[in-house]
């Protein structure tokens, strides 16, 4: 059960990382046309609610994706499995989650 | 053509005359009857219906009794040995007994609800369902996709892709009463989530199943099982 609602989890953050990064990726392109500045950035993010949520479902999608697809890669290659990797991926899963949203929120205020 | 086997102790190598239409598993037959006859070998039927008779030639996991040394000959030269991923009991023959094992472990034994009192149920040819199975069910068991299977290589509690495709095809039977319990036994680390998508298995499949196709399946019947609350 658990893992197939991992799995699910994977397949649904999946399909929004797909659209975040295609809209992350035109919008640096964008971005660059006329050389880059921060304040060229903060002037488009700070105080923009759109773009805050834009990149908190990001930073939500990949907390939850990365973890689950790290999980077979450390079972199979480092042969870790049990409550011990779990516990290392809920962290993994805080710190990706935390540092992700210190920037989209230090972009914002 | 020189012939390289992997055997039990060492790999050995022998020089075998070549013949027209010539199958590795006759090579292997040459080599045990004319050279020496200590060689331990598989086979049965020879037609490629039993399943036994599997090893893994120039690298990869094959059929032998339906596999033409023309195909698969390189500078002159064959090197065979036992299947992958399965225990060697000597030189070419595998312990198959996880393998099968692991069939039994996905519920791949069928489940029916009638009784000779019953009507026969009724099976609809071109229902999505037994279009569904029918993909499946001529697996002969030969253990050349499990051989093949990276997963399996690094996750020894894999069901692997044939246990797997068994379950899927008896899911898809409209006579089978024991969905969820089968959906139970293939969902998880060692089921149908742990397979990569690779497609080893139905590259090599000497049937052209697609376990593939199979597990992907699966993995929508456990998803559709758990949202609903029934795995």
């Amino acid at each position: 059960m658990t893992q197939t609602l991992l799995w699910l989890a994977q397949r649904i953050t999946a399909v929004i990382l797909a659209v975040c990064v295609v809209v992350h990726l035109a919008t640096i392109i964008y971005a660059v046309q006329g050389g880059l500045t921060a304040a060229e950035i903060l002037g488009r993010t700070r105080g923009n609610t759109a773009w805050l949520a834009f990149y908190s479902l990001f930073v939500f999608a990949a907390a939850i994706h990365a973890p689950i697809g790290l999980r077979p890669v450390l079972g199979e290659w480092l042969r870790w499995r049990g409550a011990s990797r779990e516990a290392f991926l809920i962290l993994f899963s805080v710190m990706l989650l935390a540092t992700g949203m210190r920037a989209a929120l230090a972009v914002f205020a | 053509m020189r012939v390289l086997v992997k055997r039990s102790s060492a790999v050995q190598e022998f020089e075998v005359p070549r013949h027209p239409s010539q199958t590795v598993l006759d090579v292997v037959t040459y080599i045990q009857r004319k050279l020496d006859p200590t060689l331990a070998y598989r086979f049965a039927c020879r037609v490629g219906m039993c399943g036994s008779c599997a090893m893994t030639v120039n690298g990869a996991p094959r059929w032998t009794c339906r596999t033409h040394v023309d195909r698969v000959l390189k500078n002159n030269e064959l090197a065979i040995g036992p299947l992958r991923n399965l225990p060697v009991i000597r030189d070419l023959v595998t312990d198959m007994r996880e393998f099968f094992d692991k069939w039994a472990r996905a519920q791949g034994r069928f489940r029916g609800g009638r009784t000779k009192h019953d009507d026969f149920e009724k099976v609809i040819p071109d229902s999505p369902e037994r279009k569904a199975a029918d993909a499946g069910i001529e697996c002969i068991g030969c253990a050349v996709c499990y051989s093949a299977c990276n997963v399996v290589a690094a996750n020894p509690q894999y069901l692997g892709p044939a246990a797997l495709n068994r379950a899927w095809t008896l899911l898809k039977d409209a006579r089978s009463v024991d969905a969820i319990e089968k959906l139970r036994a293939v969902a998880g680390d060692a089921g149908c989530h742990a397979c990569h998508t690779h497609m080893d298995c139905t590259e090599r499949c000497p049937k052209h199943i697609s376990p593939t196709a199979a597990i992907a399946g699966l993995k929508r019947a456990t998803a559709t099982a758990a949202l609903k609350g029934e795995l």
